[in-house]
């Protein structure tokens, strides 16, 4: 997911030698930088836009399991996913929190999702068809967000790194109960097992795609990685979710849609098939199946709260004025 | 363009006994609507048993460029710590 955010992410900078080797210093000691600590201007530039694309993942990645709340098969089911809804919403303002540290405001992130200029996860322009993808959402894209966001917990920026702790923390019932609702239905009926097996099959790609391009083709990792913003390449973490997840498909009997998946002694860890980054870069590009929903879903929520942030600050004043008047 | 929706930073008291602690910011019209919105994005779990918000506005803080001259001078005050001093084995602890 965040090594999406990095795309396209310019991490140039112009100051002197000296000034970005005392801040590299900093950095290989594992010192956390601060949001008023001086910072080079594309350390800065690459954080806030990768912030803000995450945090704007977390907000989109509301709309297609929102989707589902009102169809939960059970008041079980649909509890859980109304509070893992409300988690998204939740970790999408801890990381607009965490931008805003940078000189961002919320306006400014808000506006660049509406008008496309910022992106979000690709992974949330394919449509939920069916409940099997709301099960297998948590358990793989909540599971690869994860092993993206581990390592984010030791981010070099201080509140980034905070907030991902506490998003980590939460993300963990998101994967269970995901995988909880895979299981179900692996173990009910031949229909409900088929309908998770067709889930599995449309989304495996998808989801391995999200730690973005292979290392070779990723131009901004390098000094991603040397400013500790990023700790593990593309294909490292990848290569950790292939192995991770296998498993537990197994364990499902259900088949992971990759005829080359194979264990490899040598490595210690799955080798898998090609993966069609032809389609990935046309979904980053927005020609997702859902692309243009989201953005109007997002557009359209905004608008409609317009006049509720207005009244707010209205009455807000409106009490200010009296509270002086009185004293 | 509307006037923006002010900035509030929020502190949490986890549980009685601990002092409040820094979790983050969130953006609210009034301060009722900063301790609500506090409540629904940092206590979803059990966090805190209070809640503080404070307009992000109103916070003064130290100058950074400063952080030498205000915080380096206790560095070298070791006589300020109790293993500066030298007490014989035989008092036992102290």
């Amino acid at each position: 997911m965040y090594s999406q955010g990095l795309i396209g992410a310019d991490g140039s900078t112009t100051e002197t030698q000296e000034f970005l080797d005392a801040f590299q210093k900093r950095i290989d000691a594992e010192e956390k930088i601060e949001p008023t600590d001086a910072m080079p201007e594309g350390y800065r530039r690459t954080l806030v836009r990768q912030i803000g694309q995450h945090a704007h993942s977390e907000i989109v990645g509301m709309l297609p399991e929102g989707n589902w709340i009102t169809r939960a098969p059970s008041l079980r089911r649909k509890a859980a996913l109304l509070a893992k809804v409300q988690d998204e919403g939740g970790h999408g303002l801890y990381l607009y929190s965490a931008a805003e540290t940078l000189g961002v405001s919320r306006e400014q992130m808000t506006e660049e999702l509406h008008s496309g200029k910022a992106k979000y996860s690709s992974i949330f322009n394919y449509p939920t068809l069916t409940w099997a993808d709301i099960g297998i959402i948590g358990w793989l894209v909540d599971g690869a967000a994860i092993m993206n966001q581990i390592p984010l917990c030791r981010c070099s920026f201080g509140p980034y790194a905070r907030a991902m702790i506490r998003v980590c923390k939460e993300e963990s019932f998101h994967q269970r109960q995901g995988y909880e609702i895979v299981m179900t239905l692996a173990q009910g009926t031949p229909e409900q097992k088929a309908m998770a097996q067709d889930a599995l099959n449309r989304w495996w790609w998808p989801s391995i795609m999200m730690f973005g391009p292979h290392d070779a083709d990723s131009q901004h990792s390098d000094q991603s990685m040397a400013w500790k913003i990023k700790r593990f390449s593309n294909d490292e973490l990848r290569q950790k979710f292939i192995d991770a997840t296998v498993p537990q498909a197994e364990y499902l009997g259900l088949t992971i849609p990759d005829p080359d998946l194979k264990w490899n002694e040598e490595k210690q860890g799955y080798d898998h098939g090609r993966i069609d980054w032809d389609e990935f870069w046309r979904v980053v590009k927005g020609h997702g199946p859902m692309a243009r929903d989201r953005i109007k879903d997002r557009k359209a929520a905004w608008d409609n709260g317009a006049w509720v942030r207005e009244a707010a600050l209205a009455h807000a004043e409106k009490r200010r004025t009296r509270k002086m008047a009185a004293e | 363009m509307t006037q923006t929706t002010p900035l509030w930073e929020v502190f949490i008291r986890p549980r009685n006994g601990l002092s409040h602690k820094h979790v983050g910011s969130i953006h609210a019209a009034d301060e009722v609507m900063a301790v609500q919105a506090a409540r629904d994005v940092y206590t979803r779990r059990g966090e805190g048993t209070s809640i503080w918000v404070v307009r992000s506005a109103d916070i003064v803080a130290s100058d950074p460029d400063q952080a030498g001259e205000n915080f380096e001078p206790t560095a070298d005050k070791i006589y300020r710590h109790p293993t500066f001093y030298e007490i014989p084995e035989e008092v036992g602890h102290m």
